[in-house]
């Protein structure tokens, strides 16, 4: 079997002017059988911070728990959050430390760095970070993913133009195209749409199938 | 097989509380669990080797009441599954792995690293339900590979196949207790006509504020008293 194909998931996160936003898809599933439609991939570790885990599920829960931990210890010590490039070279650093027995996630980060300028960037399960200017994708709709959102880019105007609204549409589309062709991805979908001042998450209602 | 993690009686200090925890489980490789028990039975005379959790209900049951007797309130079906699924997401990775420069040394080194490392991954699937009197009723979903998640409705095994279409189409989040048996019972239609391998009996249990208790059985194939040979 495909390990990363296991519980099936779709992850993005795109850079829009002085905001971002994330998004997932909802389904739990162990290969073909769906087990819940309401599974969190994205975690928030602090206002200006989010990561989304694809992936095998137990190794999202268990990285998430591990990744809070050091950013709760991290505040202790600093007496203030991570920056989203601090925080990629965490995420890097742990999972290379695993190099041999990796945990079997692709993270994507995303969050607003100094000047509420956005920041995104994607790994592989062994910690090999890729920058991005515009989106990164992550999980099994990533092909699709990759397609919708190059064509967004060609037609329209450059992501980090747009508003947080205009932002929200276009990944919401997005995902929602791409997931119609995963079927190991879907069930609706989850959007963080984060601006200096405010986060606003939203559920989408896709096809339910 | 179902095991009740923890009874309604008082924890001793006057405290009262009431909830019951099941889990209801099966078994995925029995094999592979089986050669790590033997080892340990057969060394356990020469070496201390800490068997942490050869039967992980057990253990989890017993850490469950260890911790009402610490402090004094039982824990919460969240935090029980919690537990649970780190217990099993430990265990996940502790799998020896052999570096072979040479056959016969990677191989002795597979049969003795059950010495050193003493936990190899848990076969279990695991239902947990419990109740909670601030936050109701709750069923927990946890995978043999340590995947948890907090559900309305879930099956294991062959038989989930047809029981979560069936459940799918018929459940509510507000049923009564009678209307739930009746899907229950429906479910155990399914999976006795459609099922080849169909179990012939089942056990239906109830956890609710006044604790978990056996409801009915639904039988097939009953003891039957067989003549001396």
């Amino acid at each position: 079997i495909q390990i990363f194909e296991y519980n099936g998931s779709a992850v993005v996160a795109m850079v829009g002017k002085n905001c971002f936003a994330i998004a997932s898809d909802r389904r739990l599933g162990v290969q073909l059988q769906t087990i819940a439609t309401d599974f969190q991939r994205i975690s928030k570790i602090h206002d200006h911070l989010f990561i989304g885990l694809s992936g095998v599920a137990t190794d999202v829960q268990t990285l998430y728990q591990r990744l809070v931990f050091r950013h709760k210890l991290y505040q202790l010590r600093e007496e203030r959050d991570m920056k989203p490039e601090t925080f990629a070279s965490l995420v890097s650093a742990i999972l290379y430390e695993k190099r041999f027995g990796p945990y079997l996630c692709q993270p994507v980060i995303a969050g607003l760095g100094e000047d509420d300028k956005p920041f995104i960037c994607t790994m592989d399960s062994i910690g090999a970070k890729e920058l991005a200017k515009d989106f990164v994708v992550s999980g099994t709709a990533s092909e699709s993913l990759y397609v919708w959102l190059m064509l967004a880019l060609v037609f329209n105007k450059c992501f980090y133009f747009q508003e947080a609204d205009e932002l929200f549409e276009t990944i919401s589309q997005a995902l929602l195209s791409s997931v119609d062709r995963d079927c190991l991805s879907g069930w609706g979908g989850h959007v963080y749409v984060v601006t200096p001042n405010e986060i606003k998450e939203r559920i989408l209602k896709g096809r339910m199938d | 097989m179902l095991t009740q993690l923890s009874t309604n009686q008082d924890p001793g200090e006057g405290i009262r509380d009431r909830s019951g925890g099941y889990i209801g489980g099966s078994q995925h490789h029995a094999p592979q669990k089986q050669r790590g028990q033997d080892h340990a039975s057969r060394l356990s005379q020469a070496r201390c080797c800490q068997r942490r959790a050869r039967r992980p209900v057990e253990y989890v049951q017993k850490n469950v009441s260890l911790y009402k007797f610490r402090n004094g309130i039982p824990l919460t079906t969240a935090a029980a599954a919690n537990f649970t699924r780190g217990e099993l997401a430990t265990a996940l990775r502790k799998t020896p792995m052999a570096f072979s420069v040479d056959f016969l040394v990677s191989v002795m080194f597979m049969i003795f690293s059950t010495l050193i490392i003493d936990q190899n991954p848990y076969s279990v699937n695991i239902l947990m339900a419990g109740y909670d009197n601030e936050s109701g009723a709750s069923l927990y979903y946890i995978d043999y590979i340590a995947t948890l998640h907090k559900v309305d409705k879930g099956a294991f095994g062959y038989g989930s196949y047809f029981s979560l279409s069936t459940m799918d189409w018929h459940y509510r989040s507000d049923m009564s207790v009678e209307e739930a048996i009746e899907l229950v019972d429906k479910c155990i239609l399914e999976i006795r006509s459609r099922l080849v391998v169909a179990p012939p009996n089942f056990v239906i249990k109830i956890v609710d504020k006044d604790g978990a208790r056996d409801y009915a059985w639904r039988q097939s194939v009953q003891d039957v008293a067989t003549a001396a040979v």
